[in-house]
């Protein structure tokens, strides 16, 4: 008979309980008799019925062991030799447009060095090209959205820049044909913006609130911190500008949870304060951080200290979203929730993101790039809202970031979630959209190990909690 | 899965896929997990001749006429087009067995 061993899995314990965290993305918690036969199998390989009698030594029931084991070989947490392989599953083709992000403008009035369409390290050529998307581009870029969406029951559009609201005539114009589009279909379109906040007034809340539309500010904090790097073009900090007019957003916008997106760069790494700022004192319902993206020598860049330093803080708020839940109250901190989001689903991710799959960015131009990071990049355009996209270019950007051909990644219990990370990332660390992002690996176990434990506890303790994701 | 515990969504899809290429077919008898031990529909135990065999292996030994085996899937539908349909061609083909257990001889071969 075929001997058993234990397959991949990460082994967790959370509220004392032990957990498996397998590369299907499925979490299962597991009985004092898998236990025993994983420490049974790690000692060495048993055949089947080795393995039962050595499970029945221990005090385990005939029939319990019999069924922890043909179950943890279904869950493939053991296996033999004949453990069917894992599948090689290329995307559904052709896979139907979900998600739209229109660059209204790649204009911008304030002057944010680590900016990855201005700064230091952009992908953009944006020399010679239309600096404002036009109506006839927009619309040709509805209905592209519309013809690739067909069969999906909701579409997204995404508006952003450059800074959006610079166009923001346009985005009116866009929402209002999008919606008739919609109609005409029988399908739902949601609405959602990307904004420095600085150029927000009574009228746009007022339209932004009637028409439902998702808000994300970008804000580094308060002034101290935000006023670093996110400056206007005379070096005069934001934050002075943009607060009343993110209160006055809050105030009048309650029909969506308002969202604010933190970079944390060299410097900019209070997250506590940050949170506790954006949330408590300007009254964000979301704050969500990133890593800038940057190559690594720019000073602004964060070193692995500063991530360490980042962690420590975002375990801190972890825990504090974890009392939250168990007390079934809501805490904000965006990066926990969008994590055991893709926990509870048991996402097994291809790709990192669905760039160039179920989502697309277009430039002022009408150039089709894979996802908004990329727009108006020569290098990286997957064709034209006229034309369509290029099969072969867009066969090319998956394949190459494919989680089957990142080797690296193929010991790593966290790529279900990561699967490499962002394509636009790795292309400016090494020159290569297929790359995995190597910089940050240890930072993403360590935090995909937190949030399944945060999971697990939730699951452990307060299971009803998770019907919200 | 009685010992391991599905948490997420994935565990449960795996747990719903063991179970649909593990558990027993049965006819007639979805949904919920499956009581053990399991006596199939059709067994002869509770007089539905259909699926049983005789002592080596076929039909020939059985104690009813193999015909009878079209009466489980005629009284319940079981096949989509099964002869004889009492749906159109044969509505009366087992008006003479009031009781299957009695009056099973009544039953005459169809010849479609």
């Amino acid at each position: 008979m075929t001997p058993l061993a234990p397959l991949e899995a990460h082994t967790f314990e959370a509220a004392g309980e032990p957990f498996a965290y397998l590369p299907s993305g499925a979490v299962f918690q597991l009985p004092r008799s898998a236990q025993l036969a994983l420490d049974l199998l790690r000692e060495g390989a048993l055949d089947q019925q080795e393995l039962l009698e050595g499970l029945i030594a221990r005090g385990i029931s005939a029939g319990e062991a019999e069924e922890t084991v043909e179950e943890m070989r279904g869950a493939r947490l053991i296996g033999g030799e004949d453990a069917a392989p894992a599948m090689e599953e290329q995307p559904v083709t052709p896979f139907p447009l979900q998600t739209l992000v229109l660059n209204l403008t790649n204009q911008c009035n304030l002057s944010c060095q680590y900016c990855y369409e201005f700064g230091e390290d952009r992908v953009a050529t944006p020399e010679g090209k239309p600096k404002f998307m036009d109506w006839e581009t927009a619309q040709a870029s509805v209905d592209y959205l519309f013809v690739q969406a067909a069969g999906r029951r909701a579409v997204s559009i995404t508006f952003f820049g450059g800074e959006t609201l610079m166009n923001f005539r346009l985005l009116e114009r866009v929402v209002e044909y999008a919606k008739v589009r919609a109609a005409e279909g029988g399908q739902y379109v949601d609405f959602s913006l990307t904004t420095n906040g600085t150029l927000l007034t009574p009228e746009i809340i007022e339209f932004l609130a009637n028409e439902n539309i998702g808000v994300t500010v970008s804000l580094d904090g308060p002034p101290e911190l935000n006023d670093k790097l996110r400056v206007f073009a005379n070096g005069r900090g934001s934050y002075g500008v943009i607060a009343p007019k993110v209160r006055a957003l809050l105030a009048r916008h309650t029909t969506r949870p308002i969202a604010a997106r933190v970079t944390l760069t060299a410097e900019v790494t209070d997250v506590l304060g940050i949170f506790k700022h954006l949330k408590h004192d300007l009254g964000f319902t979301e704050v969500g951080f990133a890593p800038v993206t940057t190559s690594s020598n720019r000073l602004y860049s964060i070193g692995p200290q500063g991530l360490d330093r980042v962690l420590e803080q975002f375990r801190f708020l972890a825990e504090e979203y974890r009392d939250h839940a168990l007390r079934n109250e809501t805490h904000g901190f965006s990066n926990v929730s969008d994590t055991l989001t893709e926990i509870h689903q048991g996402v097994n991710k291809s790709h990192p993101c669905g760039a160039g799959l179920g989502l697309v960015g277009i430039g002022p131009s009408g150039d089709i790039a894979p996802c908004h990071r990329f727009v108006d990049s020569d290098a990286h355009a997957l064709g034209h809202v006229s034309t369509g996209i290029d099969t072969a270019r867009q066969a090319d950007f998956l394949h190459r970031g494919h989680i089957n051909r990142k080797y690296d990644c193929h010991t790593c219990f966290a790529r279900p979630l990561c699967a490499g990370g962002c394509h636009h990332e790795a292309f400016v660390r090494y020159g290569d959209t297929g790359h995995p992002n190597l910089h940050y690996c240890d930072w993403i176990r360590d935090w995909t190990a937190l949030c399944l434990r945060i999971y697990g506890e939730i699951a452990a303790r307060n299971p009803a909690f998770l019907n919200h994701f | 899965m009685r010992r391991l515990r599905p948490v997420n969504r994935k565990a449960r899809q795996i747990d719903d896929h063991i179970a649909a290429t593990q558990g027993d077919i049965v006819g007639l008898q979805q949904g919920g997990p499956q009581p053990r031990p399991h006596i199939p529909m059709g067994c002869s135990l509770v007089f539905m001749p259909g699926w049983e065999v005789d002592a080596a292996g076929g039909t020939a030994g059985l104690c009813q006429p193999v015909e009878r085996d079209l009466y489980d899937c005629y009284v319940t539908c079981f096949w989509p087009a099964q002869v004889p349909d009492h749906l159109n061609n044969y509505p009366d083909w087992t008006a003479k067995c009031a009781t299957a257990t009695k009056d099973w001889r009544n039953i005459d071969l169809v010849f479609p």
